[in-house]
């Protein structure tokens, strides 16, 4: 499979300096296995002190794991964490200045809302400077005092507009109030870094919606570095300084909200923030993208003939006259969206979906434009699969966790099987080829999946589902040690975690001799 | 008039079992308490039990062991089922069945192995308190486990994390979240041992050698010659153990975890 660099993008702009006194967070290589279950691979990034950054992505990409990363409940199985340029990857979190608020809020059962606040202070120790009789300094490490503690827990209760909760217990608070009472446990200590771990996700949406804004108004008032995760794209782009998107344990692209949404690095991106049409196209000319079946202008850039994937945005794409636009369809769909509608339009056999205040009837025939800065164009990340495997004794082939049927005598034009399953070479030679490595190529057309079991050569589960206006292109990763991804194009809609086997025709497995020792046996 | 079956009904073989085996027999012995051999009412059983050293130093002696094996058992119970709770082990409950299995052996069996065992190494009739308390505890010692380990299940690992992240190191997360939390499972604990640490008098005849004596063997003894004693002594036993349970605060209702695992 080809795999291209973790975070392309994010590493470039890393490798510039190696600690600026504004990075507060910096991952380096870091990797982390549990058990034996890939969760972060190679993953660089750093934080700038005081930004608002968010670690978006679908569950299990990794983004909570490096969020309990920073904040000492794991470690990393490679890799460095460095805190103001310090490596602190083995420091336990209560020795590290950052605090957590926790997906489920973790409070205390057994203490009040005074007392859940309090927590940290009382476990605090700071360095007071006394004078002694003949005038000189000396320091002592000591606990607040209840005074102290007292002032700092009524002030973090005013932030969160909980005064005169501080008797309450924990059972007795909604889920918002318990939001804001975990949200003042962690500010209350004054914390260089503030983590917050999915934590509207159990509010309803309009709780939600103003949390945000009263989160973003205390990171202003705070200044201190929020780090903050979520699979919930609009509340990334809402909050964010920076975006971190995440997918698959690696790093897919950094960067402010407006650039993530114009200008995604790649398919899984566009797809994950924002409605977006993505197409299969072909660059033909100078600026000039072939997609839907006609020539558009564009901005971005590539070789002439390069396959390339399109992204156009549904706000991007204006309707006009029939005759007018360099698209013609007809309307589909339209769905009232409160804002906008969204009207899908049939343009031969391409659908693409367009956000307009204007509303169109189904069945209208419209045109359809796309200004050249509404085209993304994106080096595709997959052309082909590309997989390790071994000849078995009955010449099939042995990959991604299953064995399939294969034309071996193409490895030597002009050769035959006799009887016995031997290689006969068009020069007479007779060839063992069991237990030959080969570099197995199959085409991103020529894979079907089934969900009988036993239909193909191998089971896997699909992972992934991205529609390009008159498909959807799947990804299924083998279910077996070696989880391998297949990726392919289909006309039929599946569900994601769909369990399925993957069928490869005989005549589309493309297969090369990995070593030329092989070939003179 | 048609026969209506209301949901109350079904209580009332509820209400018939605990008159006949709960209520009645209370009576019984609150009756037997305060008479003397010709039935009539008296205070004697109760003068002759607190005037005569031999019984106070018997209930105070059944008192002591009781507490040396409950602090013994919630001692070795509590590192045990905070360690099994906590670990991540695929296999832990295997290691806590292997706690718990001497509770499905016949009670009489387990006793006189440990018999043996001590006579074996020579402790038997030797050391006789020694030796009914290591039996009290090997025989009682799962009754602290499984409460103490289902309350501690229970406990969120956040909770554990918050803690940390708090500042908290290990000794202050220990006595700040982890003692508090699971304190249910040691009330429930104490409670499940106490009492039969009190009365099991099969462990004490055994391997106290008959030498040391207990407050249920005085029970058992009485109803042999003195039933108006006997009822007596289990009238102050009743009363001791309800102070022990009040104290402790076992009668709250907002305890579940309360033998929930027995």
């Amino acid at each position: 499979m080809e795999n291209l660099p973790a975070a392309a993008v994010a590493e470039k702009t890393i490798q510039d300096k190696p600690h600026p006194s504004d990075h507060i967070i910096e991952l380096q290589d870091v990797t982390k296995y549990y058990d034996d279950n890939l969760v972060l691979d190679h993953v660089s990034l750093y934080v700038k002190k005081g930004e608002f950054i968010t670690f978006l992505g679908p569950s299990g990409c990794g983004k909570t794991t490096t969020l309990r990363m920073i904040a000492g409940f794991d470690l990393p199985t490679s890799g460095k964490i460095l805190l103001n340029g310090n490596d602190i990857s083995a420091l336990p979190p209560n020795k590290r200045p950052v605090n957590t608020v926790f997906q489920r809020y973790a409070l205390f059962p057994h203490l009040n809302v005074f007392e859940n606040v309090a927590f940290g202070l009382k476990c605090k120790r700071v360095i007071n400077t006394y004078r002694n009789d003949e005038g000189k300094e000396y320091s002592k490490k000591e606990r607040l005092t209840k005074k102290e503690i007292r002032e700092k827990v009524e002030k973090a209760l005013a932030l969160v507009d909980l005064e005169g909760f501080e008797k309450r217990s924990i059972a007795t608070l909604s889920g918002g109030q318990q939001q804001r009472v975990a949200i003042a446990r962690a500010i209350v200590n004054e914390p260089e870094i503030l983590l917050l771990d999915e934590p509207l996700g159990a509010l309803d949406l309009k709780m939600r919606k103003e949390m945000q804004i009263e989160l973003k108004e205390m990171h202003r008032r705070l200044g201190i570095t929020f780090i903050y995760v979520t699979h919930d794209q609009e509340e990334a782009l809402t909050m964010s300084d920076t975006i971190v998107v995440m997918a698959d344990g690696l790093v897919q692209q950094i960067g402010t909200p407006i650039d993530i949404y114009n200008e995604p690095a790649n398919t899984f991106v566009a797809d994950f923030i924002g409605e977006s049409n993505i197409f299969n196209g072909t660059v033909v000319g100078d600026k000039q993208v072939k997609f839907c079946g006609k020539i558009f202008s564009c901005v971005d850039d590539f070789d002439r003939n390069e396959p390339v994937d399109v992204v156009v945005r549904p706000e991007d794409v204006q309707m006009c006259a029939p005759d007018a636009g360099i698209l013609k369809g007809t309307v589909i769909s339209v769905v009232f969206k409160g804002i906008h509608y969204e009207i899908t339009v049939q343009v031969g056999k391409y659908e693409v979906v367009v956000q307009s205040t204007e509303s169109r009837r189904e069945g209208d025939v419209i045109g359809l434009n796309i200004a050249p800065d509404g085209i993304h164009l994106m080096k595709p990340k997959y052309t082909s699969n590309v997989f390790d495997g071994t000849i078995t004794k009955h010449n099939t082939v042995k990959f991604a966790d299953g064995e399939f049927e294969c034309d071996v005598t193409q490895l030597y034009p002009g050769s035959h099987i006799d009887d016995e399953e031997y290689l006969i070479t068009a020069g007479g030679e007779k060839i063992d080829l069991t237990g030959a490595e080969v570099k197995v190529e199959i085409g991103l057309e020529d894979i079907a999946i089934s969900d009988d079991e036993n239909a193909g050569g191998t089971t896997g589960n699909i992972i992934s589902i991205i529609y390009k206006g008159d498909h959807y292109r799947l990804i299924v990763r083998t279910d077996g040690e070696e989880e391998e991804d297949f990726v392919f194009a289909t006309d039929d809609l599946w569900n994601e975690n769909d369990r399925v086997s993957v069928i490869v025709p005989k005549e589309k497995i493309k297969l090369t001799l990995k070593h030329e020792e092989d070939k003179k046996k | 008039m048609r026969l209506h079956f209301s949901r109350k009904l079904l209580g009332i073989p509820y209400a018939v079992f605990l008159a006949f085996f709960v209520i009645i027999p209370m009576l019984v012995i609150l009756f037997y308490a305060f008479t003397d051999k010709e039935m009539h009412f008296s205070f004697g059983n109760f003068i002759q039990f607190f005037s005569d050293p031999t019984k106070l130093s018997t209930i105070v002696y059944s008192l002591v062991i009781a507490v040396i094996t409950t602090a013994v058992c919630l001692a070795i119970a509590y590192p045990v089922a905070y360690i099994l709770a906590r670990s991540k082990m695929k296999k832990k409950f295997v290691i806590l069945l292997l706690f718990v299995t001497p509770m499905w052996i016949n009670f009489v069996l387990r006793v006189n192995a440990i018999r043996e065992l001590l006579n074996w190494v020579g402790l038997l009739g030797e050391a006789n308190y020694f030796n009914t308390i290591f039996g009290m505890v090997y025989d009682f010692l799962p009754f602290m486990i499984l409460p103490l380990y289902t309350t501690m299940l229970k406990i969120d690992e956040s909770l554990y994390e918050a803690s940390a992240d708090l500042g908290a190191n290990s000794v202050t997360t220990f006595v700040r979240v982890t003692l508090p939390l699971s304190a249910p499972g040691i009330v429930s604990g104490i409670t499940m041992v106490f009492l039969p640490s009190m009365t099991n008098y099969v462990v004490s005849d055994m391997l106290g050698n008959s030498k040391v004596t207990i407050i249920g063997k005085f029970i058992y003894e009485y109803f042999g010659s003195n039933w108006h004693m006997g009822s007596m002594v289990a009238l102050i036993l009743l009363i001791v153990v309800f102070l022990s349970t009040w104290l402790t605060g076992g009668f709250r209702e907002d305890e579940p975890a309360r033998g929930s695992s027995l």
